[in-house]
């Protein structure tokens, strides 16, 4: 009786086939998808030849929404339920959202995180992201006609941990598969660098919409290093937007403060065409209805300027700021990389080259150049370049550290800090026969946790007591290579593994996500069910073809014995991935995980010795 | 090649205080380009842990090397003489007037301009003193003296932070 070959659609048997892998930039103006096609990283176009996706959600009624330019279209007539640059949200509360009432829809507190409160009830900056990317993960099924392996996707370097994670659960809730988070300067640091080539010290002057972005790279061989990052994480275009339309609103004799949310969406549309219209021409009109009056102001070069100066300066503090944190003097920059679609403005140019002492580099489309940076990641972590000559060491962009006595930050993981790393720092108990602890982990630089980002806290409860001081609890930060934080803690002295209890001060919690799915979020497929056994089938088939590829390149280094036992291991998880239980098949790839560390150990000492081959330790 | 070695033996290079710093750095990309996590992206979680490991390692050992300061105090503790700052506090009467000294000529300085001359004067010392650790690690094989000294650089870095960030403050009014 044959047995039925049960594989997914796109899942290839053979494995050789090269695995579809993207690079998505998730803009707060403007999303794109790309991926590397006959040895070319090109930007994905939709049905209408379209590269750009407005980062934008309208929800005309309760149970319909629009993506898109669609989306963007409808903030003319209905601003408080079109949705735009919600990326400025994630992964924070109301309080920290700089003008929040100078935006044309609702915020609302929840717990954790801010939602914006639209007639489909509340919406939060995750699941309008994960619009956006299931929308971005379609047209690549699409063009590819096949299932995606996974994808890179882009966060300002500046971005903390409660940024970085709210990223990852809008991936998760569009079914994608997370590759990589990879910094948008580097990103446009790998685009650029493979074009041109050139090694050396570069600069990355990235200004978006939302976010601005500072980063020193170098470049050696192939390999990019990030030396030194920084900027702002609420400073972009829309800023020089809000400012342009206020300034219009005044020479027009307007009060800014009595406008209605459609009006006040009217302004910064104009505002918007008026800053492009004067990257080319000398002059323009700024033209909007608003309170039911046409109203229209002439707009020269000189009076943008002098409204975006302080916003342009504010940026190059965070320049020169950087540049002390490297080392390095502003003439040692061989080359400044613009990125974003506001580095077009002449002022921000000029600027620029006026710091750096050299003109900017501007021939790289600033719209597309980080998607393009991070389909070429993804095409290499998917395994299809050859000989992976492409290597991003990143940093951590903000200090890691621990709530100690008097509300101060016993700051454990500095910023610029390469990743991945890890750190351990010991604490002992304050009174005799304490059996708990509560540890606070924050982001930042200040001296006072009140003015840093709370990221979690801590209980390490099971301490056996004992007399104050007498204790070691080491607590250990390990960031990975997405820039995401993991805390344990354990009790050294007795031996004895304490549990720990992590409580996130934000963000969503595993729950919340299965509810989201479980509501129906609009690209959930199927049930949910169906979507858990689906997953595990196909992490337990990468595991499969994994384990398989390294025991015929490195067999050899492993004894019979061991070798049974991982072939067992093996088949145990292939006849579990055939059945229907995806927490077996879970537990049997964990089972293979687990089984084949000693041979992945093994792996890793011949590989490192292979790349050292041919060097000896008295060769200097 | 083992994740317990010692900083120097990780990277191939002679356990002393003079360091060549383009070989430091050539070696660490070699070994990031052989252990970083990506490299194993399509691997498995078992490689991608132990890559996780050696990547962090690599990291550590190259973050303690480049640093002069954190490279003498690793060598100190190599030679069996850790340097214990916290238990180690008396210092010599001269250097504590030099540093009294300083603290004030910082609460005096009224411009930036005055803050860089201060910072200028503290780091042509802060030079003689790692010149004066080289000599000590290198030549002499004077563990002691070199610890000592370390304890002395401590103090006076953690000055130039102060002055830096002063100097920050200053020019970002």
């Amino acid at each position: 009786m044959a047995l039925l070959q049960i594989s997914e659609p796109g899942q290839a048997p053979d494995p050789h086939q090269r695995r579809i892998a993207v690079g998505i930039d998730l803009g707060t103006t403007n999303s794109l998808v790309a991926a590397v096609r006959h040895g070319v990283a090109e930007c994905l176009p939709d049905e209408q030849g379209r590269i750009l996706l407005p980062s934008a959600v309208h929800y005309p009624e309760a149970g319909s929404r629009r993506i898109g330019h669609e989306a963007l279209a409808a903030q003319a007539h209905d601003a408080a339920h079109a949705v735009a640059s919600f990326k400025r949200l994630m992964g924070r509360r109301r309080a920290d959202v700089a003008g929040v009432d100078k935006l044309p829809y609702e915020l609302v507190d929840q717990p954790g995180m801010v939602a914006v409160a639209t007639r489909a009830g509340l919406k939060s900056p995750v699941e309008l992201s994960a619009e956006i990317l299931a929308t971005l993960r379609q047209r690549a099924e699409d063009s590819f006609d096949s299932e995606l392996h996974g994808a890179v996707i882009t966060v300002p370097a500046y971005f903390d941990d409660a940024q970085r994670q709210a990223t990852k659960d809008a991936a998760e809730l569009a079914g994608l598969n997370v590759l990589r988070l990879i910094s948008e300067p580097t990103a446009a640091a790998v685009a650029y660098g493979l074009d041109h080539g050139s090694e050396g010290l570069y600069a990355v002057y990235d200004l978006g919409g939302g976010t601005f972005d500072i980063s020193l790279l170098r470049l050696t061989k192939g390999v990019f290093e990030v030396v030194a990052t920084g900027g702002d994480a609420a400073l972009g275009g829309d800023d020089i937007d809000h400012a342009v339309a206020d300034w219009a609103l005044a020479q027009a004799d307007v009060d800014a403060t009595t406008l209605n949310p459609q009006d006040r969406r009217s302004a910064l549309i104009a505002a918007r065409a008026t800053k492009e219209a004067l990257s080319d021409a000398a002059t323009t009109e700024w033209r909007a209805t608003v309170a039911g009056r046409d109203l229209r102001v002439a707009v020269g070069r000189a009076q943008l300027d002098a409204v975006a100066t302080p916003l342009v300066e504010r940026t190059l503090l965070a320049v020169r700021k950087v540049l002390r944190d490297a080392k390095v003097a502003a003439d040692e920059v061989q080359g400044v990389v613009m990125v974003g679609g506001s580095t077009r403005m002449p002022l921000v140019r000029e600027r620029v080259s006026a710091l750096f002492g050299r003109p900017v580099l501007t021939d790289v489309n600033p719209d597309e150049v980080v998607a393009i940076g991070a389909a070429i990641q993804a095409n290499a972590l998917a395994g299809n370049a050859k000989d992976g000559e492409l290597l991003l060491l990143d940093v951590i962009a903000l200090s890691l550290g621990l709530e100690t006595m008097g509300g101060l930050v016993e700051r454990v993981i500095e910023r610029n800090s390469t990743i991945p790393v890890a750190k351990a720092q010991d604490f002992t108990t304050f009174k005799d026969g304490q059996t708990a602890m509560a540890i606070h982990v924050v982001q930042g630089e200040r001296e006072l946790v009140a003015d840093c980002r709370s990221l979690a806290r801590f209980e390490l409860r099971g301490i056996p007591p004992m007399a104050a001081g007498a204790a070691r609890i080491r607590v250990t930060f390990q960031v990975d290579a997405d820039g995401l934080l993991n805390v344990s803690a354990r009790e050294l002295g007795s031996g004895v593994e304490a549990s720990v209890a992590v409580k996130p001060s934000y963000g969503l919690a595993d729950e919340q996500i299965a509810q989201m799915l479980k509501d129906g979020f609009a690209h959930a497929e199927g049930d949910m069910a169906a979507r858990k056994l689906r997953e595990a089938r196909v992490e337990a088939e990468r595991m499969l073809l994994a384990t398989r590829a390294a025991l015929a390149a490195d067999g050899a280094l492993i004894d019979a014995a061991e070798r049974q036992a991982i072939e067992a291991l093996l088949q145990a998880t292939e006849s579990t991935a055939r059945g229907d239980d995806a927490d077996a098949i879970d537990a049997a790839v964990k089972a293979l995980a687990e089984g084949t560390e000693g041979f992945a150990a093994a792996r890793m000492n011949e590989g490192i010795r292979r790349a050292l081959a041919g060097r000896s330790l008295d060769q200097i | 090649m083992n994740l317990s070695d010692d900083d120097f033996t990780l990277f191939g290079l002679p356990p002393r205080q003079r360091l060549d710093r383009a070989a430091l750095d050539a070696r660490r990309r070699e070994l990031q380009a052989a252990t970083h996590p990506d490299r194993f992206a399509a691997e498995g979680a078992a490689a991608q842990r132990i890559a996780m490991q050696w990547s962090v390692r690599v990291n550590e050992a190259w973050q303690r090397l480049k640093d002069p300061l954190s490279r003498a105090s690793y060598l100190c503790e190599q030679r069996g003489v850790p340097i214990n700052a916290e238990n180690n506090t008396a210092m010599p009467r001269t250097f504590l007037m030099q540093q009294m000294g300083w603290r004030e000529a910082l609460d005096d300085a009224a411009d930036a301009a005055a803050v860089q001359a201060l910072d200028d004067t503290v780091a042509a010392e802060e030079r003689a003193m790692h010149a004066q650790l080289v000599a000590l690690l290198d030549e002499q094989g004077d563990t002691a003296a070199a610890a000592a000294l370390v304890r002395a650089l401590m103090f006076v870095t953690r000055f130039r932070e102060a002055l830096s960030q002063r100097l920050e403050r200053l020019l970002s009014a």
